[in-house]
C-alpha cells in the first residue's frame, strides 16, 4: 500500500465528524431499511433484478440500438459512444451551437465519472449542481463521498462555512435554514439555465424511456425549465421491458434511503413542450466506457447488476470508519472499488481493494445479488497475476507452501517467543511488530501443538470415524480447542482421526490473491484428508471450513484447472466437510450426545463469525447448543458484524482492525455477560486479545471449549 | 372509507402529505377555496395561486372562483408559477401501496404548478386510487405519454447530516384532495 493511501486512511480515521456521522448512519440505516421492506419478499425482488439486469448486460448492443431507435422515433436525439471524451465533446458542441451559457444539473454519477463539470467550466460555461449534496461538494471543491448522499461526510457547521465563504456571508449551522438558503439561491439558476443535464436510473429499451428518481424535485425542474435536456446514461442502466422497472423501483428507494418510493419518479419518453410552448430538445447520450468489456468478462459481468443503492457502503464496517474519499474521486465503497477498476483502470483499485475485510455483510443485502467481496478477491487475484506478489508476501507464502518448513518454524516460535510471553498471551512486540500488539494481545504459540497432543488421547475404536481438520490456529495456538472437540465427539462414540499431512487451508494465500499457493495447499490437504475413510471432515474454524467446502473448488476453477480427478476429489472433500457446531447439533438431535441435566451456567453472549454465519449459514446451531447446555443468551448489538480480525487484514491494516474491535468489545460489554462465545479461533484471537488489553473481566471462548464438559 | 383509500391515506400521510376526502365536488371546492384564502392567496404580488383547469372544474365558472379568491389564475406560465404561493392541479391516478400520485405531465403547465410554488394542492378522484404501480402503468403507458410524473409526498432532502428536511426545490406542502364524485356535476 502506498504511503499516500495509508495517510488518507489515517486522516479519515482521525476525523471525528466523519466517523461519528457514518457510525450513527450505519446504525439507523439497518432499521429504516428493514422497515421499508416489511411485507416485501426481498429475495424474490432481488432474484428478479439480477435476472433482468443480467439478461440486459448479455445484450447491451441490441438493447442500446433498440433504445436509440425507439427514442429517436419519438423525437429524441440519441448519441452512442464508448469514449468519455466524446461525451464531453458532444455536450460542448451542442452548447456552442445553441449558445448555452448556463447549465443546471441534477445528480448524475455518470457525469462525475467523466469529470464533466471541469470540461464545461473550462469552456466558459457556468455549471451548477442542484442536488443539495452535490451543490455542497461543488462549492467545497470536493468529490462525492457516497453515491446516494454525496456530502454525508460534512457537518452542518462545515456546510454553513462553505455557504458563507462561497455564496453569501453569515450562514449559521441551522439545517432547515441552510436548506431554505439553497432553495433560494438555486431557484434563479433553474429559471435562467439554457441547458439541463441529468443522469437516469433506468433506461427502457422497449419504449425509449428514461426513469429518473429524486427526492428534492430538482430533476423535475432541470427537465422542465431549460430548453435543452441532456441525459447521460451508462449503458448498464438499460433494461429490455417497461415492466422490468418495477422490481428496480421497489428495491432502489427501500435500499438506498429506507423509503417506499422517493418523492419524485419521472418517466421521460420523448420531448415535451417548454414553458414558452416551443418543443424541448432532448439529447440522450448512451455511454459505454468499459461497460461492455465488463459484460464480456465472465466474473465481472455480475457487477453490472448494480442499481447504485449504496447498501454495500452503508453496511460496510470499514466504510463507516473511513468514509468515501479514501476510495477515490467517483464511485466509493465495495461496488465503487470494482467500478473504479473497470471504468478507470485496474491499477487505481490496487490500494483500495485492500480495504475490503471480506466479512460479507453486503452480500445478503445487495439488491443486484452481486458477490462484491468475491469480485474484490478476483481483482486482488488479477492484480497479483499482473503485478506479482510483494517480496514480503512471497517470502511468507514460500514458507506456507512448504508444510514441514512452516510447521517447524511454528514450533521454533514457541521457543523464541519466550521473552515476550506472559501466560497465554504476547502483550508487547518490539519495533515494527508493535502495531500488532497495540490494541490486542496475541496468543502465545502452544508448547505442544495439537498434532502431537492428539496422539496421547485414548479414543473409542471400532465405531464411526471423523477426520479433524485443525487449521493453523488451533493446531499451534489453541490446541485445547481441538482437545475439547475430540472429547465431545468421543462422548458420541466417534473416533477422531488427525491426518498428519494436513497443512494450511490456503485462505491466507487466497485472500491475498496468491491463488497458485492456495491451490498447492488445497492439493496437499485433499490428499491428506482422503487418505482415511471417514464419514465427516470436521473443522472448528469457519474460515478453514469454507476453504475445504467452497474455496478449494473455486481456486481450482479460477486457475482454469479442468482435470476431472482433481475436481472430483475436491468435491468429495467438500461434501464431507462440516463445521463443529453443525456436527454436534446433528449428534445431539440424533440422540448420540446427551447434555447433563439442570445446569444453570448463567448469561453468555454470542459473536457470529463472518464465514460461519454468511457462508456456512450456521447461526442457530451454536446458540441452540449453548442454551441446551444451560446458558442464557444475551444477544449483543450487531452480533454478526465482523470483529476486525479477518486473517492478515488485521496485520496489514491494524488502524482499521482496532476500531472495529473496539466497537465489538463495547457491544459485548453492554450485554453484561461474563462470557462471550464464538466458533472461530481467529475471532477468539482478536476478541480474547482485545479483552485482555482492555482488562474487562469477560472470557472469550470457542463454543467447543464451553461445551467440552457439558455432555454425559 | 374503502380499504384502498384508507391505505393510500395512511401511506401518503406517512410521508408528510395531507389527505382530505370529500363526497361531492362542491364540498371539495369550498374546502379548497377556504384553504387558499387561509394560505394567504390574494391579488398581491407573490401571493397568487396557479390552477391547471381539468375535468374537476367542468361546469364551474372560472371567473366566479377568481371573484371568490382574487389571486387565482388559470393562465399558467413559468413566471406566474414561479411567483405563486400555491399550485393546483388534477392528478390522473394514485397508488395505495406507496401513497403516490401519478400524472401524465406532458403538458408543461402541470409540471410548473406542482414544482415551482411552495404549496401543491392535488385533486384526485377516489376511484382513481389503484393498488400498485403495475396497475397504474397499465393505464398510463410510457409508450403513449412522453412525461409521466410520480409524486409521493412533498419535496425532501436528508443531504445535510441525514436530517430530514421538507421542501427543497419542490413544494414543502402537499395537500391531497380526494373526491368521490369527482367528474359528476352535482346540482
Amino acid at each position: 500500500m502506498t504511503t499516500q493511501f495509508k495517510e488518507s486512511i489515517e486522516t479519515a480515521l482521525n476525523n471525528g465528524n466523519l466517523t461519528g456521522a457514518l457510525g450513527r448512519f450505519s446504525e439507523a440505516y439497518r432499521i429504516s431499511r428493514a422497515k421499508a421492506y416489511e411485507g416485501i419478499d426481498f429475495e424474490a425482488v432481488r432474484d428478479r433484478i439480477a435476472e433482468i439486469k443480467g439478461s440486459a448486460s448479455s445484450r447491451f448492443e441490441e438493447l442500446a440500438e433498440q433504445f436509440k431507435q425507439k427514442a429517436e422515433s419519438r423525437g429524441a436525439k440519441v448519441f452512442r459512444t464508448a469514449d468519455p471524451d466524446q461525451v464531453k465533446q458532444y455536450i460542448l458542441d451542442l452548447a456552442k451551437a445553441e449558445g448555452v451559457k448556463r447549465v443546471v444539473k441534477s445528480k448524475s454519477m455518470a457525469s462525475e465519472e467523466i469529470h464533466l463539470n471541469a470540461a464545461l467550466e473550462k469552456a466558459g460555461i457556468e455549471v451548477d449542481e442542484t442536488d443539495l449534496g452535490e451543490w455542497i461538494i461543488q462549492l467545497a471543491h470536493q468529490t462525492p463521498s457516497h453515491m446516494v448522499m454525496p456530502a454525508i461526510h460534512m457537518t452542518k457547521e462545515e456546510v454553513a462555512e462553505v455557504f458563507s465563504q462561497e455564496v453569501e456571508e453569515g450562514q449559521t449551522p441551522n439545517i432547515p435554514k441552510l436548506v431554505k438558503f439553497a432553495r433560494a439561491k438555486l431557484r434563479p439558476k433553474f429559471l435562467q439555465a439554457d441547458m439541463g443535464i441529468t443522469g437516469a436510473n433506468i433506461a427502457v429499451a422497449e419504449t425509449g424511456s428514461l426513469v429518473i428518481v429524486t427526492n428534492e424535485g430538482n430533476a423535475r425542474l432541470v427537465t422542465t425549465l431549460p430548453k435543452i435536456h441532456v441525459a447521460i446514461v451508462g449503458i448498464e442502466k438499460l433494461v429490455a421491458l417497461l415492466e422490468e422497472i418495477q422490481p428496480i423501483l421497489t428495491a432502489l428507494p427501500r435500499s438506498a434511503t429506507g423509503q417506499l418510493l422517493t418523492s419524485y419518479v419521472s418517466i421521460i419518453s420523448g420531448p415535451v413542450p417548454n414553458p414558452d410552448g416551443s418543443p424541448k430538445e432532448l439529447h440522450i447520450i448512451l455511454m459505454d466506457n468499459h461497460r461492455s468489456d465488463m459484460a464480456k468478462d465472465p466474473k465481472f459481468k455480475e457487477a453490472l447488476q448494480c442499481i447504485r443503492c449504496a447498501t454495500c457502503l452503508n453496511v460496510c464496517p470499514v466504510f463507516r470508519l473511513v468514509g468515501g474519499h479514501v476510495f477515490g474521486k467517483t464511485y466509493t465503497g465495495g461496488i465503487g472499488t470494482i467500478l473504479t477498476a473497470w471504468f478507470d483502470e485496474l491499477k487505481k483499485a490496487e490500494d483500495i481493494q485492500g480495504l475490503c475485510i471480506q466479512c460479507g455483510s453486503c452480500v445478503p443485502l445487495c439488491p443486484g445479488k452481486i458477490d462484491i467481496p468475491g469480485l474484490i478477491l478476483e481483482l486482488r487475484r488479477r492484480l497479483v497475476v499482473e503485478k506479482g506478489q510483494s517480496l514480503a508476501m512471497k517470502a511468507i507464502f514460500g514458507v506456507v507452501n512448504n508444510r514441514r518448513l512452516f510447521h517447524s518454524m511454528l514450533r521454533m516460535a514457541s521457543v523464541t517467543q519466550k521473552p515476550f510471553k506472559q501466560g497465554r498471551f504476547i502483550r508487547h512486540l518490539p519495533l515494527f511488530l508493535s502495531d500488532l500488539t497495540d490494541f490486542r494481545s496475541l496468543p502465545a504459540i502452544a508448547a505442544v501443538p495439537f498434532r502431537d497432543m492428539v496422539k496421547a488421547i485414548v479414543q473409542p475404536k471400532g465405531g464411526d470415524k471423523v477426520a479433524f481438520y485443525a487449521g493453523c490456529l488451533i493446531d499451534f495456538a489453541y490446541p485445547e480447542m481441538g482437545a475439547s472437540l475430540v472429547k465431545i465427539l468421543n462422548k458420541a462414540g466417534i473416533e477422531v482421526v488427525f491426518p498428519d499431512d494436513q497443512t494450511c487451508c490456503g485462505a491466507p494465500a487466497r485472500y491475498n490473491g496468491a491463488y497458485e499457493v492456495a491451490a498447492q495447499n488445497a492439493r496437499e490437504n485433499i490428499k491428506a484428508l482422503l487418505e482415511t475413510d471417514v464419514q465427516y471432515v470436521v473443522s472448528a474454524c469457519p474460515t478453514c471450513t469454507v476453504a475445504l467446502k467452497h474455496d478449494f473448488i473455486d481456486t481450482f476453477k479460477s486457475l482454469g484447472v479442468t482435470d476431472p480427478l482433481t475436481l472430483a476429489e475436491a468435491e468429495k472433500v467438500s461434501a464431507k466437510t462440516i463445521d463443529f457446531s453443525s456436527l454436534v447439533k446433528k449428534l445431539v438431535d440424533a440422540g448420540r450426545l446427551t447434555f447433563k441435566e439442570g445446569e444453570a451456567l448463567g448469561k453468555i453472549t454470542y459473536h457470529d463469525s463472518c464465514h460461519l454465519k454468511r457462508t456456512l449459514k450456521a447461526s442457530g446451531e451454536p446458540r441452540a447448543l449453548l442454551q441446551q447446555a444451560g446458558h442464557e443468551i444475551a444477544e449483543m448489538y450487531e452480533c454478526d458484524t465482523c470483529c476486525g480480525m479477518a486473517g492478515s487484514y488485521s496485520l496489514k491494516l491494524p488502524e482499521i482492525s482496532a476500531p472495529i474491535l473496539e466497537r465489538k468489545l463495547k457491544h459485548i460489554k453492554d450485554t453484561g455477560a461474563s462470557k462471550v462465545a464464538m466458533d472461530c479461533p481467529g475471532c477468539v484471537m482478536q476478541i480474547r486479545g482485545g479483552l485482555d488489553k482492555d482488562g474487562a473481566p469477560i472470557q472469550a471462548e470457542h463454543t467447543a471449549e464451553l461445551l467440552s464438559d457439558r455432555f454425559l | 372509507m374503502n380499504a384502498t383509500l384508507e391505505a393510500f391515506k395512511t401511506r401518503a400521510e406517512a410521508v408528510s402529505a395531507e389527505v382530505h376526502r370529500f363526497t361531492g365536488r362542491q364540498e371539495a371546492l369550498a374546502f379548497i377555496l377556504g384553504f387558499l384564502r387561509e394560505a394567504g392567496v390574494s391579488a398581491a404580488p407573490q401571493c397568487g395561486a396557479v390552477w391547471v383547469a381539468g375535468t374537476f372544474l367542468d361546469g364551474t365558472v372560472q371567473a366566479e372562483l377568481h371573484s371568490q379568491v382574487p389571486g387565482i389564475s388559470f393562465d399558467v406560465t413559468q413566471e406566474a408559477s414561479a411567483a405563486a404561493k400555491v399550485g393546483v392541479s388534477q392528478l390522473d391516478w394514485a397508488i395505495a401501496r406507496t401513497g403516490t400520485l401519478v400524472q401524465d405531465a406532458t403538458a408543461v403547465e402541470k409540471r410548473l404548478v406542482s414544482s415551482l410554488p411552495p404549496i401543491h394542492v392535488a385533486l384526485i378522484g377516489t376511484d382513481r386510487i389503484l393498488e400498485d404501480m403495475g396497475s397504474v402503468l397499465q393505464h398510463l403507458r410510457p409508450d403513449q405519454f412522453n412525461y409521466i410524473s410520480f409524486i409521493t409526498g412533498p419535496s425532501r432532502t436528508a443531504d445535510i447530516e441525514r436530517v430530514l428536511t421538507i421542501g427543497v426545490h419542490g413544494p414543502e406542502q402537499l395537500l391531497i384532495v380526494v373526491v368521490d364524485e369527482f367528474d359528476r356535476v352535482t346540482p
